[in-house]
């Protein structure tokens, strides 16, 4: 199975791209639309400031791209800034629209009231909220790596899969029809995020 | 709640994985590689590698090298070594570190740890503190892999560098490293006292009870650990559980529901 990772230099794809191959798929980096075309499912890793990563996207013409893909049958997986990205606004640095796959802001978390030191890094546990395939085999409770500061709010809040806890709630996996992302770092999570990565492969398109 | 991480040191010297006593008389102990992978199986939170060539000569790290070992490195990567600037940075970052360490050179230009945070963010930015206890029983910051004193006391370089942006402190005795007699309990609540940015206890490490000493007397929020696991059968995932046994938050194996 051909999965595409979206690259536009605001990610390190190395790691995403070995637990691809480790779980029997072919990574083909895409680096313009272009390159989505064969590929059976999408991964948007990222890490940094929203605004710069929409930009990054825009210029490639991904923000266009990908919600296209979406409407065609093809399962996105947003990881880190990547889950962020999906959701239709971020109040960073004044304001950004985002690519609006799944409905929701994304906000400091001190704007949410976390008075816990920030970033907050590390391995941490997260709360099941609702069942979904991409959470099968993952028992509450589970550990994650997670490193940052900003967290998605969802506007419906059945599109929250799981959850984590650092001073505030905060979603840890969201998910709507064929487009899902999570927070922490599955490609650093050890065979916990193995697991999430091989259910995201294994996604029946809706 | 955030687990406290329990972290393999790996040296990396010329071609090989070594490991020494005091910073000094390095044995080799195996290949980079297949330890990455060994550790990936044994649950580690996350790694260090640190190339002691490329901090002892000038050097630069092989970011070839380093790229195969951070595409099998399936945990958290810090990689240290040699680190002189933002664009040293940049190149480790892109090769497939997580973290770069930063150490000698923030005691000439310290503004290289400032400038680090704002390109990369903290959480990027591992500030790397090597101390020697003195004859007087002073303790004394240390560059350039041990061999020259700074004048630094580690409390008040470990303060400066959190005001810089330094988004932890690996923190290591000197005098303990390799000999497996604990790690300096009294060197690593001086500097946990004084920050709030996590700080990782190295140096010293013979047995689990050790890594306990470090969190619960040291205020550590990780213990970085080598000869424990290159020269006896004692594994991250039992330390995992000597903590957990004593009522600390650690992450344990992932078992599939």
């Amino acid at each position: 199975m051909k999965v595409a990772v979206v690259d536009t230099d605001i990610a390190n794809i190395g790691s995403v791209c070995r637990v691809l191959v480790e779980l029997g798929a072919e990574p083909v980096v895409a680096r313009n639309p272009v390159d989505l075309r064969d590929a059976s499912r999408i991964i948007l890793p990222g890490v940094g400031s929203f605004s710069a990563g929409m930009a990054s996207l825009r210029k490639a013409g991904f923000d266009e791209a990908l919600p296209v893909a979406v409407e065609n049958g093809k399962p996105v997986f947003g990881i880190c800034l990547g889950m962020q990205l999906l959701a239709g606004h971020g109040t960073e640095a004044g304001g950004a629209k985002g690519l609006g796959l799944i409905s929701g802001t994304v906000r400091h978390l001190e704007e949410s009231g976390c008075k816990e030191r920030l970033p907050h890094m590390g391995w941490n546990e997260v709360s099941i909220v609702r069942p979904s395939p991409i959470v099968a085999g993952i028992p509450n409770g589970t550990d994650f790596y997670f490193v940052h500061s900003y967290a998605f709010q969802a506007n419906n809040p059945g599109d929250v899969i799981a959850t984590c806890q650092h001073g505030v709630p905060f979603a840890a996996i969201v998910g709507s029809g064929n487009v899902h992302g999570a927070q922490f770092h599955p490609e650093k999570s050890a065979q916990a995020g193995f697991r999430v990565l091989g259910n995201f492969l294994e996604l029946k398109p809706c | 709640m955030l687990k406290i991480r329990v972290i393999p040191t790996l040296l990396w010297k010329d071609l090989g994985l070594v490991k020494g006593v005091g910073f000094n008389s390095w044995r080799r102990v195996g290949a980079v590689l297949p330890s990455i992978k060994v550790y990936n199986r044994r649950e580690v939170d996350e790694m260090i590698l640190v190339d002691i060539t490329a901090s002892a000569e000038q050097g630069a790290v092989d970011h070839e090298a380093l790229n195969d070992f951070a595409d099998e490195c399936f945990v958290p990567l810090t990689v240290g070594g040699g680190v002189r600037g933002i664009e040293d940075m940049r190149k480790l970052l892109r090769a497939g570190a997580d973290k770069v360490s930063v150490n000698s050179a923030a005691y000439g230009d310290s503004a290289i740890v400032s400038k680090g945070a704002a390109e990369f963010g903290t959480q990027c930015i591992v500030a790397s503190i090597d101390v020697r206890r003195l004859e007087d029983g002073r303790l004394e910051c240390f560059s350039h892999s041990g061999t020259r004193p700074t004048g630094r006391r580690p409390d008040d370089w470990a303060m400066e560098l959190e005001r810089l942006g330094a988004g932890e402190i690996l923190l290591t005795s000197i005098d303990r490293d390799g000999t497996m007699q604990g790690y300096d309990l009294d060197l690593i609540s001086s500097v946990t006292r004084k920050v709030r940015i996590p700080v990782i206890a190295s140096g010293g490490c013979g047995h689990y009870g050790h890594m306990l000493e470090a969190v619960r007397d040291g205020g550590a929020s990780a213990v970085a650990a080598a000869s424990i696991f290159h020269f006896t059968e004692q594994t991250p995932k039992e330390a995992k559980l000597a903590l957990a046994a004593a009522g600390y938050p650690v992450r344990m194996g992932f078992v599939e529901a």
